[in-house]
């Protein structure tokens, strides 16, 4: 090719992929416009402070997001150290070849591609009734911590595995121990896979409906401990937009809010990131 | 302390500086090996080390790749403890402390011997903390003190006049040389007593090298150093001592190790007298 086809060649190719982004932008936009012109018109302050009323047609969706909440903080507060050490144990205590570490990635990676319905089976069978936690905000928070823990261990476990291996005998050589190293050195490292495994975990566990109908149920009564049943906003669109004639306007408005949510929890994560990495991140 | 006797030699060309440089400091054994040997599962490294190195004086290992310099140094830290089917034997002792002894504090024994690498490795933190974290791993937790250490050790490094006003930057944004004596002041601020490095110049431009080296001729006395070197000139320039490594059959072995102006006026070694005349290695 000839230095002016070459040219054109790049331009072309340039235009194309700005118009692919531009598209999948335009897709976004779309969807929340959507969303929002069916949805704004239903939302209000009363639709967040008030209970539902008339199967959902009407009223808000108060103790939908507090059983929302509660489900999401149960499943973070369990998931968030289990994950964590698991893959400082993968990462750092065995060898990638280690007989153990394959056979613990493995049986993520399996966990991890397995069917939400799957992990609501057996919640129903394990958390409801072998524990006889029943329908309720612990069977599906704990259920939701199975499902996120594979993502959440991957994702953080890649994170400290492609740290560099300089910065741990860099630190052996200075005396400073496993520990040490772990806490002030590699964890601070290894933040933005964290906070990525986290947004991945919490953007599967927020979207779910399959896994939670079986397990923490769709009482939508405001919740009085982590043992009475609770419907999540997912499963609250799901129930509206099928089962009750009429209440469309109020399932886009849940869906508003919904989106509303995964933003803010998506930016709060990269802020805190941001924070936390400040003096790395500020300088380079 | 102990100031190295200094007696004017031959000058080797260098275009930075002109020094002094000394034959040989006061013989005075802190590190001794017995036959050490280090292998890599069933490959042998290196095989029957025996070698002094002299409090306050600086030793060059000098050797063709692959000849089991790194690995040799490896063995005085106890780095060899993070590599999973890597075996030592013999006998290696600083003082009269057991280096290879299983029940040593490892971790003292490494804030006692720092080791400075090839590449820079700067931690991913702010120059304050690269210095501070250390530090206060070891015990030093009193504001003033971690202060003025880490000023003293960056002025022992002289980038003190270059980073103070910008402590709180990340250390990756340095360049290659100053990260490299970031790091050099890293090892100083625990006050080891032995440096220990492995081609310390060898990454870093002309210019900065030549600022690191007279750096480490500048820390001769005051600590005791052992410097990989492929770099015969540097060896010859700054180092009191010189062993000279060399894979025979496999295994990296010594083959001589005698006082710098000894290995290049007089050397013993048919192998070393060629390697320093450039026509193997
Ligand atoms: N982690 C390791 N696992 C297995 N073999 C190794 C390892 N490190 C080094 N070796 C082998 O041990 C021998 C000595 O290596 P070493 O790195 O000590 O040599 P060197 O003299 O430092 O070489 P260079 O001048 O290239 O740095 C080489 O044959 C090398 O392949
Ligand atoms: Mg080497």
């Amino acid at each position: 090719m000839d230095k002016h086809s070459l040219f054109t060649y790049d331009m072309l190719s340039t235009t194309i992929i700005w118009t692919v982004a531009g598209l999948l932008g335009c897709l976004f936009f779309w969807l929340l416009g959507d969303l929002m012109r069916q949805g704004i018109p239903h939302l209000s302050w009363e639709f967040i402070s008030e209970p539902p009323a008339n199967a959902g047609r009407s009223g808000g969706i108060t103790s939908i997001l507090v059983s929302t909440g509660l489900i999401l903080l149960i499943c973070m507060v369990v998931a968030l150290p289990i994950g964590l050490g698991t893959a400082i144990f993968l990462s750092e205590y065995t060898a990638e070849t280690h007989p153990l570490a394959t056979f613990t990635g493995r049986s993520l990676d399996v966990l991890a591609s397995v069917p939400s319905i799957v992990f609501g089976l057996f919640g129903n069978a394990f958390f409801c009734q072998l524990l006889g936690l029943g329908f309720s905000i612990l069977s599906g928070g704990l259920t939701l911590a199975c499902m996120v823990l594979p993502i959440l261990v991957r994702t953080t476990e890649q994170g400290f595995r492609a740290l560099p291996l300089e910065y741990r005998t860099s630190a052996a050589a200075l005396g400073l121990s496993k520990r040490a190293t772990l806490i002030h050195l590699l964890l601070p490292a290894a933040i933005p896979a964290l906070v990525v495994g986290f947004i991945l975990g919490l953007g599967r566990a927020i979207a779910e409906t399959a896994a939670l109908i079986f397990t923490s149920g769709y009482v939508s009564r405001m919740p009085t401990s982590l043992f009475d049943s609770g419907r999540t906003l997912s499963i609250h669109i799901y129930d509206l937009s099928m089962n009750v004639p009429g209440g469309d306007q109020a399932a886009y408005a849940t869906a508003l809010v919904l989106i509303l949510c995964v933003l803010t929890l998506n930016s709060l994560a990269q802020w805190m990131a941001k924070h936390w990495t400040y003096t790395r991140r500020m300088n380079i | 302390m102990r100031t190295p006797r200094k007696t004017p030699t031959p000058y080797i060309a260098s275009a930075y500086s002109t020094r002094n440089i000394a034959l040989c400091c006061d013989p005075d054994p802190l590190i001794q090996t017995r036959d050490l040997s280090l292998s890599y599962g069933n490959h042998q490294a290196i095989k029957n080390i025996s070698l002094t190195i002299h409090r306050g004086c600086l030793t060059a290992i000098v050797g063709p790749s692959g000849s089991g310099k790194t690995s040799f140094l490896q063995c005085l830290n106890r780095l060899t403890d993070l590599l999973p089917d890597c075996t030592v034997s013999g006998r290696a002792t600083i003082e009269n402390l057991d280096i290879l002894s299983p029940t040593i504090d490892v971790l003292q024994l490494r804030r006692r011997i720092g080791m400075i690498f090839q590449k820079p490795n700067p931690f991913p933190m702010s120059i304050q903390k690269n210095l501070e974290f250390p530090l206060k791993e070891h015990g030093v937790t009193a504001t003033h003190l971690i202060q003025e250490r880490i000023q003293r050790a960056l002025m022992d490094v002289g980038l003190w006049n270059e980073v103070k006003d910008r402590m709180d930057t990340s250390a990756l944004r340095l360049s290659g040389g100053q990260q490299q004596r970031l790091c050099i002041a890293r090892a100083l601020v625990l006050s080891p007593d032995v440096l220990l490095m492995d081609e310390p110049c060898s990454a870093l431009d002309p210019l900065s090298s030549g600022t690191v080296e007279d750096l480490i001729f500048s820390l001769r006395g005051q600590y005791t150093i052992i410097i990989v070197t492929h770099n015969l000139a540097q060896a010859h320039r700054i180092a009191d001592y010189v062993g000279v490594f060399w894979s025979q059959a496999q295994a990296g072995e010594l083959i001589e190790f005698a006082p710098t102006h000894a290995i290049f006026e007089h050397p013993q070694q048919d192998l070393t007298a060629a390697y320093i005349n450039g026509i193997r290695g």
